[in-house]
């Protein structure tokens, strides 16, 4: 099917089988890696992407259902030259370890404080349990997101 | 003095008169973050060829069976399908193992348990190599199937390999046990169980062999570059010089992307050299689940005597280590058992005697703790139970037995040459947890929900031991504009050791971390430095390029000196300059030094090489001094129980550790949340379970249950750091200390709040549930 989409605001039109996965679409098709997979059943959430701005497993998405819809991987947050905030403070608080869940944690927790800058230690830990790490034990990425929520919110943080 | 007191003094001496540390200790980011944050890192499955293949595997339909017949003519007419290989098309050796050669590339005559493979085919892409497995046809010829240890110890038990069931035997004879069990007040035995536990790394085991004329190279997510090239040389037939195995980054390993890991770059490359194409090879999870070796599961009765006072007087203890259908690590994982098998404390009675037993169910091999997580399981669970019995206090039992400067282990070593500092951990422990006083108000609970506080501690020897040559390279060049280039062949796995390793050579210049870059295993380049395992990378690893950077430095100094014609010991590197000790004026940028000795030709590459000091064990007599050094570690937990719903909620975790210096306090914290989490996983939801026929249940990460975010408590760490005078700047070793004392610590917290006592592992909220109903009655 003809399917035409954004990803990382750039407009993509391209013939494709409905029912490829996502995750595949972005990986082989665009070459976008950051995007991983992990168990191909939607559970362990590292192939996380923000679709119209919700986080979405793309292993459990089909390219039938993504016709029209505007698709943010972290490439589109930052880039090396020019980190997002959150990259930042993922590496202050060194969030990353064997790195290959923080493309999608970035992702989840961003979201989480866009749509609610008040958000909870509690709510984050909540927010980012679609996601596993295996590596960090959580506590330094919940730490991250916490300081962004707090500079989102004009609060001064160390 | 004693040899303890004056390596101590050295160390001393050399921490009190070297100028402060700059770079070590510090909480330095990781050099690779940004590359992780964004996106760029690269893994083994992120590499794409031109004119690529995709190869997968057909594994065997029968945990155990003969294999009659394969035909893949089919398969190989199916369009698209490009080569369909079995055992006999293996050009160099199929058989190998890290013991015993008794894996296979591709399964011969026999099959031995789900993982086994018997084709690999090669296709255009992914989903016709899908198609094309199910059209080769295998007869087989199943056999009975033995899945339980105690099983297949038996004299009729169906044989899985020639050589019996039983394949390794070890044993501890210290003092008389019968005595000692005679000088006891109270005796008591018990039987604990763990279970298989898969390494749960996120990433799926992926590789790409490319060849190149007559020679292959294989990007992938390799823990040990130097063993996957072993096995890719012998797959092929082939010499070293014309295999190269480059290192992607690694989506975690914890001791699982070894063996394995190199049979699939094995498979990919004899699929490779056949069609003198790039072929890739992804496992999908389930793949993993089923192929991939486990922690092994272990069935341990132990039989402790005591005094009244609390005094350890014998211990007796037999232990079986499922190894599955290979034997993998298992001798060697089955090694550090014995040698720590009656925990941190002295008893001057042991007798102990463990098996190593094959069955029908997934191999077992190293995975982080490497044999310690199970023993600690035990030990810490019985001396709880002891003290129980006894009316004492779990922490005082631990403090009147634990070791001392100068006790004997087990294996007759004496502790010395480190500090022993099991009693400073624990006390520690006790201290930022409060320990005393919630013992004894959560002793007064009523209600629903019940808070428990439980305490485990161990002593780890620190990296391989005596399982095999201990050793480390490193290459460290300086460039012309002082940047700093270091190549070691321990691997990033996740862990840090890229800027662990970075640390130490920026230390020595006196130079900011950012100068250095961190050369990846390319096994053409990186030295062989044995496998990244055993909490090994940053004692080992960093005291190799140590030694390399120091040379270097040594010329570089010798030319300023030269230049400013004084001593060479009088020139300084610190804070990324280079000066005259004793004149302020003669100073130069270590940048500009670096590029004047470029110029006049001074060697700025160096290599070291890092031996362990002499150990030794004796397998028969189970005699020696196995480990060079300990760590000592200590967890408390504090949980609540849900008495009627059996719900277990962890609410905080005190881990306390002596690992020696800590290098990078950020990354030795990260060690230890992340080794809260997994221990936590093996205390209360992780298990991989096999059924009683051989066939896996448990293949993907939903019913397989890591610990997720909202699952983990709060964790405060605290260093106990004395110095090690083997470890460069005295660091020793963390990654597995970090795991291995979680379960214990939980499994008694919860026996503290609800007054049962869970001996198999995990603690599921149903057995917790049958347990507390079972109290009632």
């Amino acid at each position: 099917m003809k399917i035409k989409l954004t990803i990382n605001g750039r407009p993509i039109e391209r013939d494709v089988d409905p029912e490829m996965r996502l995750l595949d679409f972005i990986r082989n098709e665009l070459g976008i890696t950051s995007v991983k997979d992990g168990c191909g059943i939607g559970v362990c959430g590292v192939c996380t992407v923000l679709i119209d701005g919700k986080p979405r497993q793309s292993c459990i998405t089909k390219m039938k259902s993504v016709d029209g819809k505007d698709i943010i991987t972290v490439e589109g947050l930052g880039t090396p030259n020019k980190l997002h905030l959150l990259q930042e403070l993922f590496i202050k608080h060194d969030a990353v370890q064997c790195g290959f869940c923080t493309p999608a944690m970035i992702l989840v927790g961003y979201a989480l404080v866009r749509d609610n800058p008040n958000v909870t230690r509690e709510q984050i830990k909540k927010g980012i349990s679609r996601v596993l790490c295996r590596c960090t034990g959580y506590i330094p990425i919940v730490n991250a997101i916490e300081e962004y929520a707090k500079l989102m919110r004009g609060e001064k943080t160390s | 003095m004693s040899e303890y007191e004056s390596l101590v003094e050295t160390r001393k001496e050399e921490l009190v008169t070297k100028k402060e540390l700059e770079v070590v200790g510090k909480p330095v980011p990781r050099i690779d973050a940004i590359d992780k944050v964004t996106g760029t890192a690269r893994y083994g499955a992120d590499y794409y060829f031109p004119n690529m293949a995709y190869g997968k595997v057909l594994r065997t339909q029968y945990p155990h069976a003969k294999i009659l017949k394969i035909d893949t003519s089919k398969a190989e007419q199916y369009p698209g399908v490009l080569a369909v290989l079995t055992a006999k098309d293996v050009p160099g050796s199929n058989r190998f193992g890290v013991v015993f050669k008794d894996e296979r590339i591709l399964a011969e005559d026999k099959v031995r348990y789900m993982g086994d493979a018997i084709a690999i085919v090669a296709a255009v892409d992914e989903k016709t190599a899908e198609e094309a497995l199910k059209l080769i046809k295998v007869e087989y010829e199943p056999l009975p199937v033995v899945t339980d240890p105690l099983e297949a110890m038996k004299e009729d038990a169906p044989k899985i390999h020639e050589h019996g069931n039983v394949f390794v035997r070890h044993k501890i004879r210290k003092g008389d046990v019968e005595k000692g069990f005679k000088e006891a007040d109270v005796i008591i035995e018990r039987e604990y169980k763990t279970q298989f536990i898969d390494h749960g790394y996120l990433e799926p085991d992926a590789v790409v062999a490319v060849p190149s004329g007559d020679k292959i190279t294989v990007y992938g997510s390799f823990q040990h570059p130097h063993n996957a090239r072993r096995i890719v040389a012998l797959a092929l037939g082939k010499p070293m010089s014309k295999v190269r195995i480059v290192q992607a980054n690694l989506g975690g390993a914890f001791g699982g992307k070894d063996d394995t890991t190199n049979v699939l770059g094995a498979r990919a490359a004899i699929l490779a050299v056949k069609l003198g194409m790039p072929v890739k090879m992804v496992y999908s999870r389930e793949e993993v689940m089923i192929e991939r070796y486990k922690r092994h599961p272990y069935i341990m009765r132990y039989k402790v005597g005591a005094t009244k006072e609390g005094k350890l007087t014998a211990m007796e203890i037999f232990y079986v280590a499922n190894g599955g259908a290979y034997a993998s690590t298992t001798p060697l994982v089955m090694f550090r058992s014995t040698v720590q098998c009656t925990g941190p404390y002295d008893v001057p009675n042991v007798k102990m005697d463990g098996y190593g037993v094959y069955t029908n169910t997934p191999f077992t091999g190293a995975m982080r703790g490497f044999g310690a997580p199970q023993i600690n399981f035990a030990v810490e669970s019985l001396m709880d139970e002891l003290a129980e019995k006894l009316g004492i206090d779990p922490l005082e039992l631990r403090l009147i037995n634990a070791y001392t400067q100068g006790s004997t282990t087990p294996t007759g070593q004496v502790l010395d040459g480190h500090v022993v500092s099991i009693r400073q951990v624990l006390k520690k422990a006790a201290e930022i947890s409060d320990w005393v006083k919630k013992r004894e108000e959560y002793n007064k609970q009523s209600g629903d929900i019940r808070r428990g506080i439980g305490l485990a501690c161990s002593f780890r020897g620190v990296s391989l031991g005596a399982e095999g040559p201990d050793f480390a390279g490193a290459i460290v060049t300086v460039m012309e504009d002082g940047s700093i280039a270091v190549a070691s062949g321990i691997a990033e796995n996740g862990q840090g050791a890229r800027t662990v390793l970075s640390q130490v050579a920026a230390e020595v210049f006196g130079v900011p971390i950012e100068y250095v870059i961190f050369a990846d295993n390319d096994t053409v380049i990186t030295p062989d430095s044995g496998p990244t395992v055993a909490s090994r990378g940053t004692i080992m690893g960093g005291g190799a390029v140590k030694i390399a950077a120091e040379k270097v430095k040594r010329r570089m100094q010798e030319f300023a000196a030269k230049m400013w014609d004084i001593p060479t010991d009088q020139v300084v590197f610190s804070k990324g300059k280079v000066f005259d000790a004793n004149d302020p004026k003669n100073s130069i940028d270590f940048r500009e030094l670096a590029n004047l000795c470029y110029r006049n030709k001074v060697s700025l590459s160096d290599s070291g090489w890092f031996v362990a000091p002499e150990i030794h064990w004796d397998p028969e007599t189970g005699e020696g001094n196995p480990y060079f050094s300990y760590t000592y570690n200590a967890d408390v937990a504090e949980v609540e129980v849900n008495i009627k719903t059996g719900a277990v909620k962890v609410l905080h975790v005190y881990a306390v550790h002596d690992c020696g210096r800590v290098v990078n306090p950020n990354t030795a914290k990260g060690q230890v949340y992340g080794g809260v989490a997994m221990g936590m996983g093996y205390a209360l939801t992780e298990e991989y379970l096999v059924d009683e026929n051989g066939y896996p249940i448990t293949t993907n990460l939903d019913k397989y249950r890591l610990i997720r975010a909202n699952e983990m408590p709060e964790v405060t760490v605290e260093f106990v750091e004395n110095p090690d005078p083997n470890g460069p700047f005295g660091a020793k070793s963390l990654g597995e200390p970090a795991t291995e004392v979680v379960a214990p610590a939980v499994i008694n917290a919860i026996a503290h709040a609800a007054k049962i006592r869970v001996r198999d592992l995990p603690a599921k909220r149903e057995k917790i549930l049958a347990l507390l109903k079972k109290k009632e009655e």
